[in-house]
């Protein structure tokens, strides 16, 4: 009999084809937003992906990465001081304006890291050498900066290369080096260079040190030496770990409490909701019409079978096979395409996509979800139907 | 092989009863309080093995009705409604679906063929729903066209026939799992003169046999020389039940 119901769905091409394409929207839109909203997030805390150490200690009133507070210079030697912590140095972050050849000006993520032992510089350079960093007016730059700094990046000739040189503040910037970066959410390249020249390069202030990075001695975890920092210092010190949804772990680590900041006061998840939301509910109204004027067009042959001793139960799980049917197609070719979608960003690596397993699998259960309800509408029409009436035209 | 198709495969066996259907004091009403309706009001009828009978009268007397109580589809208030032996009306109703998989054949006036299947599949849809694997059920189907003398359109769609010959699948639908009794609803009323004949004859050769009862509503009075019985009935009653016995009797029939 499941065969007969999925002959009796995919013989109305029409209808077939509409519920596949309500359940492809409903996925795409669903999983896709999803995921670029993930990729979003994650950019906001790219700072902490591209600077990498183990402990960020910030001013107490920090809650994220993108927005620190000026510390004093004596916070690096406060740190230093704590007896779990093996380094710690200073590091500058903030966001400047680089001045190209021809008077143009952009914007760029400024890092400055310590020139002795270069903690947190680019993890995966491409070119050029890490050690040039300690030249005079040296800085390396990122993949994007390559593109965002030339004249004319679709041209190989006129892309910013090694020894290529811009200002920023008015002093020499020469290119020693390229890296690979993950993008930033304010858009701009990472560029980094020491931190006594990263001060010369951003307009003075009163206090300039933005964060300290360190690592924990061994045998000590980051979370206990971020703790020790922060009841010895007063300073807020965080662990660089991941995201995680888990409340403890969370409440120390940077990446967390970042994206939990962009979620909370900003007003992205709202507007991706929305757009998830729609996804699903265009879904629900596509597949559950659908579906449902298709029982109802199919009633007389349904009453008949039921006439001709067809139970309720078995005509029941043949319309939850035909919508099963159409939701796992649709499912199918919805995440082919977020898959084709996500190609193309991460080749271009923009927009930003980030998918964990978690989203197809919460897709998947949403899209059951409403498969289950059209069938549910067919039931119940069909489960109200007497067979008598199929004599009566 | 599977036990359910085998029980049904020995049901073409001559089955003992002198009266394949007996109906008695079948009471019927639609609606509530000041509208309630009485469609049927104490129907007594017998239907024999090997007999067509035929239920003729008005529109709205309550052939239909009559028709899907005797076929399990509907429950009466009063009387009871036995069939081969087993009184439908004090069965449950899944004992009665069962029993309808298993027993009866049906022929309904709009065909009610599926449009999607071809007509092999759509003959095996009473073998599919007695839980025979398709592939067998396709094959019998086919073979009950040939019957028809359809079996070169088993591949056909309903859509490409016309309609004596969609008539004619369905005839081949009501009898592949060889039921004890058909039911049809005026099976000649959505065809021409010449098909509705047509039709008629090749259901008086292939359905009208031993054991198997034939009960047939219509208002059509050129397939009455065709039926061993005739029940007339005006305003929920029988009111007159003729024996065709070579003489097609002169019935006026309001519609």
């Amino acid at each position: 009999m499941f065969r007969l119901a999925l002959k009796m769905l995919f013989g109305d091409t029409a209808k077939y084809l509409m519920l596949v394409a309500g359940i492809f929207v409903a996925t795409f839109l669903m999983a896709q937003q999803t995921a670029v909203f993930c990729g979003l997030m994650r950019w906001t805390t790219s700072t902490l992906k591209n600077v990498p150490a183990p402990i960020w200690v910030v001013e107490n009133k920090v809650q994220q990465i993108n927005e620190t507070n000026p510390m004093r210079d004596t916070d690096v030697g406060l740190v230093r001081s704590v007896d779990s912590v093996e380094w710690a140095m200073p590091v500058y972050v903030g966001i400047q304006r680089v001045r190209m050849p021809d008077g143009s000006f952009k914007v760029i993520n400024l890092i400055g890291v310590d020139a002795t032992t270069l903690a947190g510089a680019p993890p995966k350079l491409m070119e050029g050498n890490l050690k040039d960093l300690r030249l005079p007016n040296t800085v390396i730059i990122d993949d994007l900066a390559i593109e965002r700094l030339s004249k004319n990046p679709k041209d190989k000739n006129a892309t910013v290369k090694l020894g290529d040189s811009f200002e920023i503040n008015d002093i020499e910037a020469r290119v020693v080096g390229i890296s690979k970066a993950m993008r930033s959410f304010t858009g701009g390249p990472y560029i980094w260079t020491t931190y006594e020249r990263a001060l010369q390069y951003a307009p003075p202030q009163r206090k300039m040190l933005q964060a300290v990075i360190a690592a924990p001695k061994p045998g000590i975890t980051a979370d206990q030496a971020a703790a020790e920092i922060q009841r010895v210092t007063g300073l807020k010190a965080f662990v660089n770990r991941d995201f995680t949804f888990d409340d403890k772990l969370g409440k120390n680590e940077f990446n967390t409490s970042t994206i939990w900041w962009y979620v909370r006061n900003t007003g992205i998840p709202i507007s991706f909701g929305i757009t998830v939301i729609v996804g699903l509910l265009t879904g629900i109204a596509i597949s559950c019409q659908t579906f449902y004027s298709f029982v109802l067009e199919n009633m007389k042959h349904l009453g008949a079978l039921k006439a001709m001793g067809t139970s309720n139960g078995t005509l029941c799980m043949m319309l939850i096979v035909q919508s099963i049917t159409v939701g796992l197609i649709g499912f199918g070719i919805g995440l082919l395409a977020t898959a084709g979608f996500a190609k193309g960003a991460l080749i271009k690596q923009q927009p930003p996509f980030f998918m964990t397993w978690h989203v197809p699998l919460i897709v998947f259960a949403v899209v059951t979800g409403i498969c289950m309800m059209a069938a549910l509408l067919g039931i119940w029409r069909v489960s109200r139907y007497e067979p008598a009436m199929v004599f009566r035209g | 092989m599977n036990p359910q198709w085998s029980s049904v495969a020995d049901m073409s066996d001559v089955a003992p009863y002198t009266h394949a259907v007996k109906v008695s004091g079948i009471v019927k009403s639609f609606g509530d309080g000041g509208s309630k309706l009485t469609v049927l009001k104490g129907i007594d009828l017998e239907a024999e093995d090997g007999k067509i009978l035929l239920l003729v009268g008005p529109s709205g007397c309550g052939k239909t009705t009559l028709l899907s109580i005797i076929a399990g589809t509907m429950n009466a208030e009063q009387g009871d409604v036995e069939v081969f032996g087993e009184h439908l009306l004090k069965m449950k109703k899944s004992a009665i679906t069962r029993f309808r998989a298993q027993n009866i054949g049906f022929i309904f006036q709009a065909f009610n063929l599926i449009p999607t299947l071809n007509c092999a599949e759509n003959v095996s849809v009473p073998l599919l729903i007695q839980g025979m694997a398709s592939g067998k059920a396709e094959k019998k189907g086919r073979e009950m066209l040939e019957r028809v003398g359809l079996g070169d359109k088993w591949k056909n769609r309903p859509n490409q026939l016309s309609g004596g010959q969609q008539q004619r699948v369905a005839i081949a639908r009501a009898m592949v799992h060889e039921p004890r009794l058909i039911i049809c609803d005026e099976p000649t009323a959505a065809l021409d003169a010449k098909n509705g004949a047509m039709v008629m004859e090749l259901f008086h050769d292939v359905a009208r046999k031993p054991g198997r009862a034939v009960i047939i509503v219509t208002h059509d009075n050129r397939i009455f020389k065709y039926a061993d019985r005739i029940a007339q009935m005006d305003d929920g009653r029988i009111v007159e039940v003729h024996e065709v016995d070579g003489e097609v009797p002169d019935l006026v029939i309001h519609h």
